[in-house]
């Protein structure tokens, strides 16, 4: 059978059309974020350069993809047509009469789909992970920096230790199928997920000591939303079934996380170090606050510019560490729509066919370039102040 | 100085220590080892089977008696047969002796590697020959061209080039092995046809221009933004100095001022970070080899990965991490022995 064909002109039409609700969100946001430019600190100073705003465009039009996945995408990602075998772009679908945009891949599935399918699965966990290696990151790098001597010797040496393998044979050696029948993916799971409801307690708890009531609230709220998560996270236990993850997920997670908190931890240590010298330290030290209250409350929010940076820059190179475990074919499933696992299945067979590889490459190259902007741009600002 | 390297050095050692332990145990977990003997014997075996297959080979030893053994402080024993009391070679394809001997990596021997069938040190050091030629011409390719880039958009800050090679070398860092090599193999082999789309025949019969460029390319691009942007700060830094206010007001050319006194002291900083870089490359290193199928160390740590080939695998990350830790080493006595206002404490 013949299929019909889009001109160039039909596929790019389409393409634009198919986004429709991102172009709309963008535009509201955008609209918004230039009439209360003044109002809005660090984000508003975005607008102020070019490369700000394309960082912030490009993310803004990822994170709306992935929230619109199911409207923009025509078809279903998984879903084969078999006369589509290996289409190109344009084709028709003779059924539902829909165009194949980007065309048909080796198993007669949709890769316009796809690609809007994998940008979900790398804004869930890209941005979840770095913050998770965030929190265990900076609750050890608190007070590897503040404390400095043996707690430091012995925490650097931990963090060197995993910076020194080499992270993909890390990952082969964490992200195997043989290793979910293991307890080590969970273990370490409950061990960094912790952290977060650790850190908020201390945090909590060193500022409002002396305010029973408030504090038992804060105290209350964290434990109850982190347990909920925990629960739901390491034990697969929700009850309400809300939080589930599955287990191949779980362990790519906690690998990216094992994998990036050693960065942040050496980052934090390094700004603290610097920072304890200052003169609002000593003050603070001199007031006979406790160590704790000055770490989260007097050093911490005072190296939050290079750590945003860093936050920026490192959800980037999450989704690029994503992008190589789904290249290696390690913890997502085959057929799951990632952009590194299609980069994998198309680059295998560029002679035959071409168009299958490009959507999700420019879409994971575009997306990192956007956070680099945008990680950019942030520090150009946070170096004005 | 002395004193500080051997301190490093042995930190260096207790690091690669631990991670041959946290390595070892995580390829003795139950489900790698029968992932080994099945690999090894054949699909369809029964469980007794593999069990006997574990246990004849010496897998089911205690877990410190066998790092011990890889280690070399433990004696390796041959295989005895209870039956008959014949003593065999555990691995007849390496020239196992078959006596107990005391056969680990103190010794030089690595092991044998039960994918290839030979023994770990006959396939993984020509193995790192052949990524040593790539590494070698992704740095010809890398390092030059960063250097420049860095080094030109660093000279008059905040100025058209200065914002151009700025931005792309931000959209360098944003293109990872695995995508730049896609469209440059789109483009170069596809399209234009001139270069060939894998480096396999490299192996067999040597580096050419044809089916190595793309490779390198691939390779060197991900870390030449990096690079560039370590040298431009270091060299945006250097031309605020006084001492270059002074030789501008002496009225030396612009040009003259940028080679004879702000290059020198620009490019400390990325000496360090070209260094460092090398963990990354290694990375790099895997996925370049894969795609583009050239058998060097990548490629060689993927198969033993793949098949849990303990001892090539064990060999492998002693390889990398001593890469990783060697290069920091040097940074960091280089960078004491560059910059003379640095005394290492």
């Amino acid at each position: 059978m013949e299929l019909e064909y889009l001109g160039a002109w039909g596929v790019v039409a389409g393409v634009i059309a198919r986004f429709w609700p991102v172009w709309i969100c963008l535009a509201i946001v955008l609209v918004l974020s230039f009439a209360f430019k003044p109002r809005l600190g660090l984000y508003g100073q975005l607008f102020d350069t070019g490369v700000g705003i394309a960082g912030v465009v490009i993310c803004l039009f990822w994170l709306f993809t992935a929230i619109f996945a199911q409207v923009i995408s025509p078809f279903d990602p998984l879903a084969q047509i078999f006369v589509m075998k290996d289409a190109l772009p344009g084709a028709i679908e003779p059924a539902s009469g829909q165009a194949f945009l980007f065309g048909g891949d080796r198993l007669a599935r949709d890769i316009f789909s796809r690609m809007v399918f994998g940008s979900q699965i790398v804004l869930v966990i890209a941005p979840a992970a770095t913050l998770f290696a965030l929190m265990v990151g900076t609750t050890l790098g608190l007070p590897a920096g503040y404390y400095g001597g043996r707690i430091d010797s012995v925490l650097s040496f931990l963090a060197n230790l995993v910076l020194a393998f080499p992270v993909i044979l890390l990952f082969y050696l964490l992200v195997t199928p043989g290793i979910m029948d293991t307890p080590i993916p969970y273990a370490m799971a409950g061990v960094f997920f912790l952290f977060p409801i650790i850190f908020f307690c201390t945090l909590f708890y060193t500022r409002y000591k002396h305010r029973t009531g408030l504090l038992a609230v804060q105290i209350g709220l964290t434990l109850l939303i982190g347990g909920w998560v925990y629960a739901g996270l390491v034990f697969d236990a929700d009850p309400l079934g809300i939080i589930s993850i599955r287990p191949n997920e779980l362990n790519i997670f906690v690998a990216v996380v094992f994998a990036s908190s050693p960065g942040v931890f050496r980052i934090v240590r390094g700004l603290v170090m610097d920072i304890k010298t200052r003169d609002y330290v000593a003050a603070a030290q001199t007031r006979g606050e406790n160590p704790w209250y000055i770490m989260l409350w007097e050093v911490l929010p005072n190296a939050r510019g290079p750590l945003i940076v860093d936050v920026c820059l490192r959800i980037g190179y999450t989704t690029i560490l994503l992008g190589t475990l789904g290249y290696f074919g390690l913890g997502l499933a085959p057929e799951s729509p990632d952009w590194g696992t299609a980069i994998k299945e198309s680059s295998r067979l560029l002679r035959a066919f071409v168009h299958p590889a490009l959507p999700p490459v420019i879409a994971l190259m575009s997306f990192v370039l956007g956070l680099n902007l945008l990680a950019d741009a942030l520090r150009e600002q946070s170096l004005k102040d | 100085m002395i004193g500080f390297i051997t301190r490093r050095l042995g930190t260096m050692l207790l690091t690669m220590l631990c991670l041959t332990l946290v390595v070892f145990f995580m390829v003795n977990l139950e489900p790698n080892l029968r992932k080994l003997a099945i690999s090894q014997l054949d699909m369809r075996s029964s469980d007794e089977h593999i069990e006997s297959w574990l246990s004849k080979n010496g897998y089911r030893d205690n877990f410190f008696v066998r790092y011990g053994r890889w280690l070399g402080v433990v004696p390796k024993q041959p295989y005895v047969d209870p039956d008959t009391g014949t003593v065999t070679p555990r691995f007849g394809y390496c020239n196992e002796p078959a006596e107990p001997h005391y056969g680990g990596i103190l010794q030089g021997d690595f092991g044998c590697s039960t994918k290839f069938k030979t023994t770990v040190a006959s396939k993984l050091f020509p193995a790192l020959g052949a990524t040593g030629i790539l590494m070698f011409w992704v740095m010809v390719v890398m390092v030059p061209v960063s250097l420049l880039i860095g080094v030109l958009a660093g000279m008059r800050e905040g100025t058209r080039t200065d914002r151009s090679l700025s931005v792309a070398s931000i959209a360098t860092t944003a293109t990872p092995e695995y995508v730049s090599g896609v469209i440059f193999t789109v483009i170069f082999a596809s399209w234009l046809g001139i270069l060939n789309g894998s480096a396999a025949s490299a192996t067999r019969e040597g580096v050419n221009f044809s089916n190595f460029t793309l490779p390198v390319m691939t390779m060197a691009i991900y870390g030449i933004g990096y690079i560039a942007r370590m040298t431009r700060a270091s060299m945006v830094e250097v031309m605020t100095q006084q001492y270059i206010r002074t030789a501008r007001l002496k009225g030396l050319a612009f040009n003259a001022v940028v080679i004879k006194h702000a290059l020198r002291n620009a490019l400390i900083a990325p000496f360090t970070v070209i260094m460092l870089q090398f963990p990354w490359l290694l990375t790099g290193v895997v996925i370049v080899e894969v795609m583009f199928r050239y058998q060097g160390f990548g490629y060689t740590l993927v198969e033993a990965a793949g098949n849990n080939d303990i001892d090539l695998l064990l060999g492998c990350s002693l390889v990398s991490v001593f890469v990783v830790l060697s290069t920091q080493l040097i940074s960091d006595v280089g960078y004491a022995y560059l910059n003379p206002r640095i005394r290492v404490s």
